[in-house]
């Protein structure tokens, strides 16, 4: 299709337009018990237009609510690469290593963060009143991990065997290798898998706090859920949408940054 | 006492059944101050030898000596130029020098290396760019780059690995008369491998060809007794030139002609027999049908 001006705003209008269209034409036909998006628009206008209000615990503006996702999954995303990066290195590096642990990586890798939550609640169970930031933290950690393990593994297997030689030249120490030529041979591989890691981390979030009912994007989800407040459904599901896609354009940008390394 | 020396050094890569010996018996002994050029054909083994000499692989038998000394590991003695210049491209000009000055000499003070750093990025012409990125500089730059970070270390052997083959030829020019330049100012003993035989004889006190590979060996040396400095227009009129560029471009292709090289592997016959439809199927242990593939270890001669 020929391209004219301002189709890089138009376009995706109209995109948006025909989805609100659908939206419409079902909750007016097959779906009658679909909030029509006029209706969402009045019954969540109060979030929106004070966003950081806080009327009670589970009754606050949206964007209070989403920071408070967003603090959670920061510990837990922060913990995931803590851990994630080193055991990546260690795959990619031994050969050992990974025959030792990709076996069970692989089996731990597809569990839904729904299986990992319960888990994660037993082992804080001592922790009093902190055991379901404990638990979903361990969640969100676990659960987003494996992007950023298995990338900086592919990365540091990647790393050209010349740079590796001028090291072996140069005499370097192991761990001068490793920060001087390593790490930032591997950094463009490491940044995919943060960016794919904190994808993951954002989805977990919600079903962790469904679970848990804290508050936060999913836990006010759940509980307008329960209180038959079907259009605040709606306005989280949008919310936890534009923040994921604002997360990933941020991480893509760090990461096009390393790219030209 | 020769400087650096090779005494029979064999390497043969592959894993038994097909196992190709690339270096047989090769010996080479250099004086101090002298640049050794070594010619061959590209896949003769050339830099599996620069990576022995530069101790990044380990003969599987024989010996390198560096002042009676054994080699068995690299180090910044023996200052290797590698063939695709092997800069890091997230460190600048500066920075992929310093990096080589940094652990040579650690003992000296921060202001002193980047003095030395500094002396060396200008030895080779490259003070303007020393803040740019190797990605932003040209074959030729780099390759300069690669020299000055070897020559940083002061190494007591140069060793160039093919270092102008993927420059064009003006660069390649260029920078041949730059190695020359820096050669005479340091005195420095050099190795340098290629494929050109006019390169060598321009650059080199003696040329000593490789002759093809498998099973490659050095051959005898040819003493280039032109005078320095060598001018590379007059020297295509040179009779003496022209007649060591014969010597060794014959004795180069007579080895090639000479060469028996043969692979050894196992070869497994395909099975051709048919079935016995007599003997029954499913009993005794028999499901499926008698293969006899035959294994044999054949040894082929490979001509040219």
């Amino acid at each position: 299709m020929k391209s004219f001006k301002l189709d890089w705003l138009i376009l995706p209008l109209l995109g948006i337009a025909l989805m609100m269209l659908a939206w419409q034409v079902s909750s007016k036909t097959w779906a009658k018990e679909l909030p029509t998006p006029q209706k969402t628009w009045e019954v969540s206008k109060d979030y929106v237009i004070k966003p950081f209000e806080r009327r009670g615990e589970m009754d606050q503006g949206i964007l209070r609510f989403t920071w408070y996702s967003l603090v959670l999954v920061a510990k837990g995303y922060a913990l995931a690469l803590l851990i994630g990066t080193p055991i990546g290195f260690c795959l990619g590096l031994s050969k050992a290593f990974t025959k030792t642990f990709d076996p069970i990586i692989q089996i731990l890798r597809p569990v839904s963060p729904l299986a990992w939550l319960p888990l994660g609640l037993v082992l804080f169970l001592g922790a009093g009143k902190q055991a379901s930031e404990l638990g979903a933290l361990f969640t969100i950690a676990i659960c987003s991990m494996w992007p950023a393990v298995l990338n900086t593994a592919v990365g540091v297997r990647a790393v050209p065997q010349d740079y590796l030689n001028v090291a072996k030249v140069l005499k370097l120490s192991r761990w001068k290798t490793l920060t001087k030529v390593l790490i930032p041979a591997t950094l463009p591989y490491m940044f995919t898998g943060f960016r794919l890691s904190l994808g993951i981390a954002w989805l977990v979030i919600v079903a962790a706090e469904m679970l848990t009912g804290r508050p936060g994007v999913g836990g006010f989800l759940w509980q307008e859920y329960n209180s038959l407040i079907y259009e605040h459904i709606i306005l989280c599901i949008i919310t936890i949408g534009l923040v994921g896609f604002v997360l990933d354009r941020l991480m893509s940008l760090v990461e096009s940054r390393f790219k030209t390394a | 006492m020769p400087y650096l020396e090779l005494k029979s050094v064999s390497k043969a890569y592959g894993v038994k059944g097909s196992r190709t010996e690339v270096l047989h018996d090769v010996n080479l002994s250099i004086e101090q101050g002298e640049f050794v050029a070594i010619v061959g054909y590209s896949g003769a083994g050339k830099t599996t030898l620069m990576s022995i000499l530069a101790g990044l692989i380990r003969p599987d038998a024989g010996s390198v000596t560096l002042e009676g000394q054994e080699m068995t590991g690299p180090g910044p003695d023996r200052g290797l130029v590698f063939q695709n210049y092997s800069l890091l491209p997230w460190l600048t000009v500066f920075e992929n020098v310093q990096l080589a000055v940094d652990q040579v000499f650690p003992d000296k003070s921060p202001a002193e290396r980047a003095a030395h750093t500094t002396e060396f990025i200008e030895l080779v012409n490259l003070g303007p760019a020393r803040d740019k990125l190797p990605r932003e500089l040209s074959g030729g730059m780099r390759q300069r780059v690669s020299v000055a970070r070897t020559l940083a270390t002061n190494p007591k052997v140069l060793l160039c690995d093919e270092p102008l083959s993927a420059l064009d030829a003006l660069t390649r020019a260029n920078l041949q008369d730059e190695i020359t330049r820096i050669r005479t100012l340091h005195s420095q003993t050099v190795v340098l491998v290629t494929n050109d035989p006019d390169e060598a004889i321009l650059l080199a006190d003696r040329v000593v060809p490789l002759t093809a590979g498998p099973n490659a060996t050095l051959g005898r040396s040819f003493i280039v007794d032109l005078p320095h400095p060598r001018d590379r227009k007059a020297l295509n009129q040179n009779v003496r030139f022209r007649e060591l560029r014969r010597d060794i471009s014959s004795y180069l292709l007579n080895s090639r002609q000479e060469r028996h090289a043969t692979v050894t592997r196992t070869l497994t016959l395909p099975d051709i027999e048919p079935e016995d439809l007599n003997i029954p199927r499913n009993q005794l242990g028999r499901t499926r049908p008698l293969r006899t593939s035959e294994r044999k270890l054949a040894t082929v001669e490979i001509t040219p």
